[in-house]
């Protein structure tokens, strides 16, 4: 009680003569109240730096201040742990712009780990979210969750065992995510409904699906493109889907390295796949039916370049797998598209890429309609992408 | 939970004797406390109470109930709404009434009946001149204070139906979580239309309310609530004051699509037939927020039946499960044609 005297106290002087932004230690030892009150007693641009150690909480964290950083001493040094939580729909949610988190760990929240909603120019760096018992359906849906947000960059991080996405972007534009591990997620990193999206240089391992590139219909943000996924390792990505099944990424087949589902606008290139037994890259329209005038189901503009494809399509969760590992020779191509195109914006590929087409013709169409056969698109030589990511100032804050 | 009811069949002006001559004693309420940039400590230095541990309001210090109202785990709610000197409620037609810079809303729950009663918080939005502030006050176990309790805190009670559970007092910040719009804090309850004719009369009589706005008194009294009544109207008024908060346009839960206002009239933007977007385990073995005729199979129903965070909706001042609030809902939903 005296301490929330003192910081009401604290508070009232600051407010009465703003002071200079300062930095603020909180120990384990002190507390999650006193962490709490910490992040609510902020002033824009003080840093509150969280001593090394476990802080066990019952509730939410929430930051609600702008320019705020969050540091502590490394992802396996501070470790906000919400194994015994009680209430809240994530571990910390900041609803502030210009906050950078950086250096902790968040261990088995209930629900999402870290969100960040309407949060702008927000800069996730050296962060773990993870749900030590392994991948569970009962583990919480995303592990860092940036959405409705513009300018967003997420790097060096790591997240383990998501129910849904470990780095989950949605409905937000301007974006980088990079240098990220992901691993025993049901999606590895997703991009939903978002554009001018950059993902390289992540590792993308041991998920249902890797990377994923979503637009969906009835949400508020619509209409995401100018995606590029480059230099990522996507690799191993075998675990079997284990998202509850209403969520879309219930449908992603174990074995997906990465899957395009709508959007205008994904460049592939660059990347090196290695073991994703199912398909190396999926292409496809929406697959489900919708009622959004707004909405466009197609994947347009989706250009696979040269990419490094290892051993892959071997063992594909797909019906008819037998007949289909029989007809091309033992292992899928690394291509799978559902040839759903809308007029000349339908798939790309560069010289060398191979794959496989289920020669669909209209989004929904039944999959027992396919007739499956070898891509045969005519290669392209050049093609023009925009340059697409974060802002700089983003990156150079952690300089 | 008898108050509320009590209150409605108390004017404004037939306060008990014990009240009346408490209230005309009690020093007037600290305008500089509201309208000033401190929180202050302790609630006692708002002056909003003649009695605080009685809950007898000051001056101008004035209870009102909702229609409909927010669940809190069985909590009983006291609401007062303080205005200055000489200002009033403005009505915006079925919307929130406005208030004036200077007036406060006050919202104290309590568990246990009669002598047994305790305040266990006491929540406070105050109108200043640069938007509203919401605090967080906890009362003390003697029940003499309430202490400014920005960081939230737990404790272990026990409600009306029984259950023992861990009561959550939001922080500052979990304040915002729910009375946010387009990320200012603003006030949820006391809109027209979840309001009676008959307090907004007496206001009105008072020089308290500009006028009556057309639209008022239109959400069903939940309190009133029987195996006849239609479904529908106290089920939209529940899931309006319960959820629409957070699941609006600009409200906490934007990105999930879900629209669960009163007003709102397009069936897919309340629910039926939409797919989650950021469900995930909430969703449970289901695939549409509503599916007609199926309230088994309807995950807005199925949060509503659980506890567990990470599944339960509402996210925040919610640790036991509304039955009769699950049991209207449902019932709307058995009832809608397929």
């Amino acid at each position: 009680m005296n301490r929330l005297a003192l910081a009401a106290a604290l508070l009232a002087s600051a407010a009465a003569a703003p002071l200079a932004a300062e930095t603020r230690r909180i120990e384990p030892a002190q507390g999650a109240a006193a962490l709490q009150e910490a992040l609510i007693l902020a002033a824009p641009g003080d840093v509150i730096e969280l001593g090394a150690g476990r802080f066990t909480l019952t509730d939410g964290l929430s930051l609600d201040v702008d320019g705020v950083t969050l540091r502590g001493q490394g992802e396996g040094k501070t470790i906000l742990d919400f194994t015994t939580q009680e209430g809240a729909g994530e571990g910390l949610l900041v609803t502030s712009d210009n906050v950078t988190l950086q250096g902790f760990a968040v261990e088995n929240p209930k629900g999402d780990g870290i969100k960040s909603k309407g949060a702008d120019m927000i800069v996730y760096s050296g962060i773990r979210v993870e749900w030590t018992g392994g991948p569970k359906a009962t583990n919480g849906a995303y592990g860092i969750y940036p959405v409705e947000s513009t300018g967003v960059l997420v790097t060096n991080s790591m997240v383990s065992g998501a129910s849904d996405a470990g780095i989950y972007v949605g409905q937000s534009r301007d974006i980088t995510v990079s240098e990220n591990i992901v691993t025993y997620n049901v999606a590895g990193i997703e991009i939903e409904n978002s554009r001018n999206a950059l993902v390289e240089n992540n590792i993308a391992s041991r998920n249902t699906g890797g990377l994923l590139v979503f637009d969906l219909p009835g949400l508020p943000v619509m209409g995401g493109g100018n995606v590029i996924l480059r230099e990522n390792v996507v690799s191993d990505n075998d675990t079997p889907n284990f998202a509850p099944p209403g969520n879309i990424v219930a449908s992603v087949r174990r074995g997906t390295g990465v899957l395009v589902m709508a959007n205008d606008g994904v460049l592939i290139e660059d990347n090196a796949f290695e073991n994703n037994p199912t398909a190396h890259v999926m292409v496809v329209a929406y697959l489900q039916k919708f009622d959004d005038a707004r909405y466009n189901p197609y994947a347009r503009n989706v250009i696979v370049g040269p990419n490094s494809f290892g051993r892959g399509g071997d063992d594909p969760q797909l019906e008819g797998k037998e007949m289909l590992l029989a007809a091309f020779g033992g292992a899928l191509p690394p291509v799978l598209w559902d040839g759903i195109a809308q007029g000349d914006t339908g798939l790309r590929i560069a010289e060398g890429v191979t794959g496989w087409t289920l020669s669909l013709k209209t989004p929904g169409q039944s999959i027992a309609e396919a007739s499956p056969g070898p891509l045969m698109l005519t290669p392209i030589e050049t093609w023009e992408f925009p340059e697409v990511g974060a802002p700089a100032a983003l990156e150079a804050r952690l300089k | 939970m008898k108050w509320p009811a009590a209150l409605l069949a108390l004017s404004l002006a037939t306060l008990g004797g014990v009240m009346a001559d408490a209230r005309l004693t009690a020093p007037p309420v600290a305008d500089a406390a509201i309208t000033g940039t401190a929180f202050p400590a302790k609630l006692s230095e708002f002056g909003f109470f003649a009695d605080g541990a009685r809950q007898v309001p000051a001056a101008r210090v004035y209870p009102y109930a909702l229609n409909t109202p927010l669940w809190s785990d069985g909590a009983e709610k006291l609401r007062f709404i303080y205005l200055p000197e000489g200002m009033q409620l403005i009505a915006d037609g079925e919307g929130l009434l406005q208030f004036p810079v200077g007036a406060a809303i006050l919202k104290t729950f309590a568990f246990g009946e009669g002598a047994e009663r305790r305040l266990i918080e006491t929540r406070v939005l105050l109108r200043r001149a640069d938007g509203w502030v919401a605090l967080p006050y906890r009362w003390n176990a003697e029940q003499t204070e309430a202490t400014l309790a920005l960081a939230g805190g737990r404790i272990d009670l026990v409600t009306p139906a029984g259950e023992a559970i861990s009561y959550a007092i939001p922080n500052k910040n979990q304040c915002k979580t729910c009375h946010a719009s387009s990320n200012k804090v603003t006030p949820i309850g006391p809109k027209a239309r979840n309001l009676s004719v008959r307090w907004m009369g007496d206001m009105l009589k008072a020089g308290k309310l500009d006028r009556l706005p057309p639209g008022g008194a239109t959400m069903p009294v939940w309190a009133g609530y029987t195996a006849k009544s239609p479904a529908e109207p106290f089920a939209r008024a529940y899931l309006d004051v319960n959820c629409a908060h957070c699941h609006q346009p600009g409200g906490g839960a934007s990105n999930s699509g879900l629209d669960l206002r009163w007003e709102q009239s397009d069936p897919h933007a309340f629910g039926i037939g939409k797919r989650p977007v950021a469900a995930g385990r909430g969703a449970g073995e289901n695939e549409f927020s509503i599916v007609a005729g199926h309230p088994d199979e309807s995950i807005l129903l199925y949060r509503m039946a659980s506890a567990a965070p990470g599944i339960a909706m509402p996210e925040l001042g919610k640790a036991s499960v509304d039955k009769q609030g699950v049991a209207v809902v449902g019932r709307w939903i058995t009832e809608m044609d397929q």
